[in-house]
């Protein structure tokens, strides 16, 4: 079988000192990129280099410390901006992808959709963007209705031409399926949904690590992703957005930072994206953000783009070669991203990871948050392998003999 | 202790041939719950006889092998019983049913979860409330 070597993968590799750990005396095997990534060396000293350097808080000391403290978050938010085709004014710094879509409920939401009004997402959602809608729905008496899928995992684009006719509010769709890897052509379905007056969200928690992203491309009105995916520390990520969307929302939370001036009987907000950073920000974890961008723009997201395409074309075929392998979502690499959602035979999910944990393989099992796209499969759960840049062609190797190992233990 | 050694012939052996396994028709007693860490899913269904025995007890659902079969043996175990022995059933009798594996602290939770859905049902049977020590409800 084809083993394109597209990255250096023992230079790769070196940098993620987590890798040289040992579980149950095996070597460790990460496939559950898609919950959370590793971090490289450079991402952990840009965090320690923070707390023991120049901690302090930001946007308001004169000291030396808050200079540069200040000088370097607002810097990783330019990276970040510019990492995704964006600009610093339209980046807000958020927890993750759940607090960005949180804040939309809220800060857009709450204004903006009113009682009988549409909200559309899709079957292949996370929690992340199903929950805060029917949240919203409910307490605006609105509508949630959700778009079907091919049996491939594709969305079903005609039945989106229908809700779009009834002019949904918003329209919040995956770029890329956190099961199932499908690649949505977000550009046409934001193109589609603007035409029809919506205002448009995509989730990119799975996109923005893995393939080159271009939000103006893209064209939605909200676009967010988390930085723990991308290599980044937890904690952190970001919700960018048109600059005009921004100025007229509501703040999220009210508090120091977000304000321009406080009376006692009314305030006034300060300018966008300060408005929705309420209390001291997340200093240290949005540098550690700003470092794994600029590690990953190192290697080039059309590299790590390219690395994972030759992982999931070798892995597709290593896989179904296990006795009660069955794979879900689309079988096209190139519609797919990094992520592969299985079932062996009668094996569930949690016992096939407790047996692959035995083995040092990482891998997530459950129901990935996706409650609704599980029932749409008609199942309770699956296993799932994920990659990111540091996975090789030795990590399928072993996961192939992980599945063999528990096809034997359960007598398949 | 090694996987091949948590999955047993015992246990794989409940969880293709459930025991107890399907619904009642009468039923005093019916409880439900799941566990989100893995989407264990079981409800537990019971037919109250005289002095308080448990006259028949079915279960139905779906998850891992761990859970299944731990519940499946549980209801074998159960029938026949009083109500107040249901009381005293603690997670120790339930490990030592299954052959004291050596279960991570997730997995403890798919073995527990058939005796939290007996002692859910039972306790509210008998007017109490099952207050769970190990609080599965809050693991995600």
């Amino acid at each position: 079988m084809l083993k394109t070597e597209v990255l250096d993968i023992e230079k790769v590799r070196s940098d993620f000192p987590i890798l040289k750990r040992k579980i149950h005396g095996k070597r460790l095997v990460y496939l559950d990129n898609a919950a959370t990534t590793q971090k490289p060396q450079a991402v952990i000293d840009s965090l320690v280099d923070y707390y023991s350097r120049y901690n302090s808080n930001v946007h308001r000391s004169v000291h030396t410390l808050g200079e540069e403290a200040t000088a370097a978050y607002e810097s990783a938010r330019e990276r970040t901006a510019r990492f995704v085709g964006s600009y610093a004014k339209q980046l807000v710094f958020v927890r993750g992808t759940t607090e960005a879509t949180n804040l939309v409920r809220f800060a857009w939401g709450e204004t903006n959709v009113r009682k009988g009004d549409l909200i559309v997402t899709t079957m292949m959602e996370h929690h992340s963007n199903i929950v805060p809608w029917q949240l919203l729905a409910k307490s605006k008496g609105a509508t949630l209705k959700f778009v079907g899928l091919h049996p491939d995992g594709t969305i079903d684009m005609g039945q989106l031409e229908d809700l779009l006719r009834q002019s949904p509010k918003l329209v919040a769709v995956t770029h890329c399926s956190n099961v199932l890897g499908t690649i949505n052509d977000v550009a046409a379905i934001c193109a589609k949904a603007r035409s029809a007056g919506a205002i448009t969200l995509v989730d990119g928690a799975q996109s923005v690590p893995h393939i080159p992203v271009d939000v103006g491309a893209v064209g939605s009105d909200f676009y967010a992703f988390s930085g723990h995916k991308m290599l980044g520390p937890t904690g952190i990520g970001a919700l960018v957005a048109k600059k005009e969307i921004l100025q007229e929302m509501e703040p999220f939370h009210g508090g120091g930072e977000m304000i321009k001036e406080v009376f006692l009987d009314h305030s006034t907000w300060n300018d966008v994206p300060y408005k929705f950073e309420a209390g001291t920000v997340n200093i240290a974890d949005a540098i550690g953000l700003g470092a794994a961008v600029d590690y990953l723009s190192a290697i080039g997201m059309a590299k790590v783009r390219e690395h994972e395409v030759a992982l999931l074309d070798y892995a597709m075929q290593t896989l179904s070669q296990v006795k009660g392998y069955h794979a879900y979502g689309p079988s096209d690499s190139r519609m797919k991203g990094g992520v592969i959602s299985f079932n062996l035979a009668d094996v569930h999910p949690h016992d096939l990871a407790t047996i692959l944990d035995e083995e040092g393989i990482a891998i997530r099992s459950g129901h990935h948050c996706a409650q609704p796209l599980m029932n749409w499969l008609e199942v309770s759960a699956t296993s799932r392998a994920s990659f990111h840049v540091y996975n090789s062609y030795d990590d399928i190797d072993a996961l192939k003999a992980g599945l063999q190992k528990a096809g034997a233990i359960f007598k398949i | 202790m090694s996987s091949a050694d948590i999955y047993r012939e015992l246990i794989l052996d409940y969880y293709r041939n459930p025991r107890n396994y399907g619904k009642l028709e009468k039923f005093d007693i019916d409880a439900r719950d799941t566990n989100p860490l893995c989407g264990d899913e079981i409800e537990l269904q019971i037919r109250v006889g005289e002095g308080q025995k448990i006259e028949e007890i079915m279960f139905a659902g779906k998850g891992c092998a761990i859970s299944q079969a731990s519940v499946s043996m549980l209801t074998e175990l159960a029938k026949g019983k009083p109500l107040d022995w249901v009381k005293e059933v603690s997670k120790e009798d339930v490990f030592k049913m299954l052959g004291n594996p050596d279960l991570g602290p997730s997995r403890v939770k798919c073995a527990l979860l058939g005796m939290k859905v007996l002692k859910t049902g039972v306790y509210g049977y008998l007017g109490a409330h099952y207050d769970d020590p190990d609080g599965s409800d809050a693991m995600v």
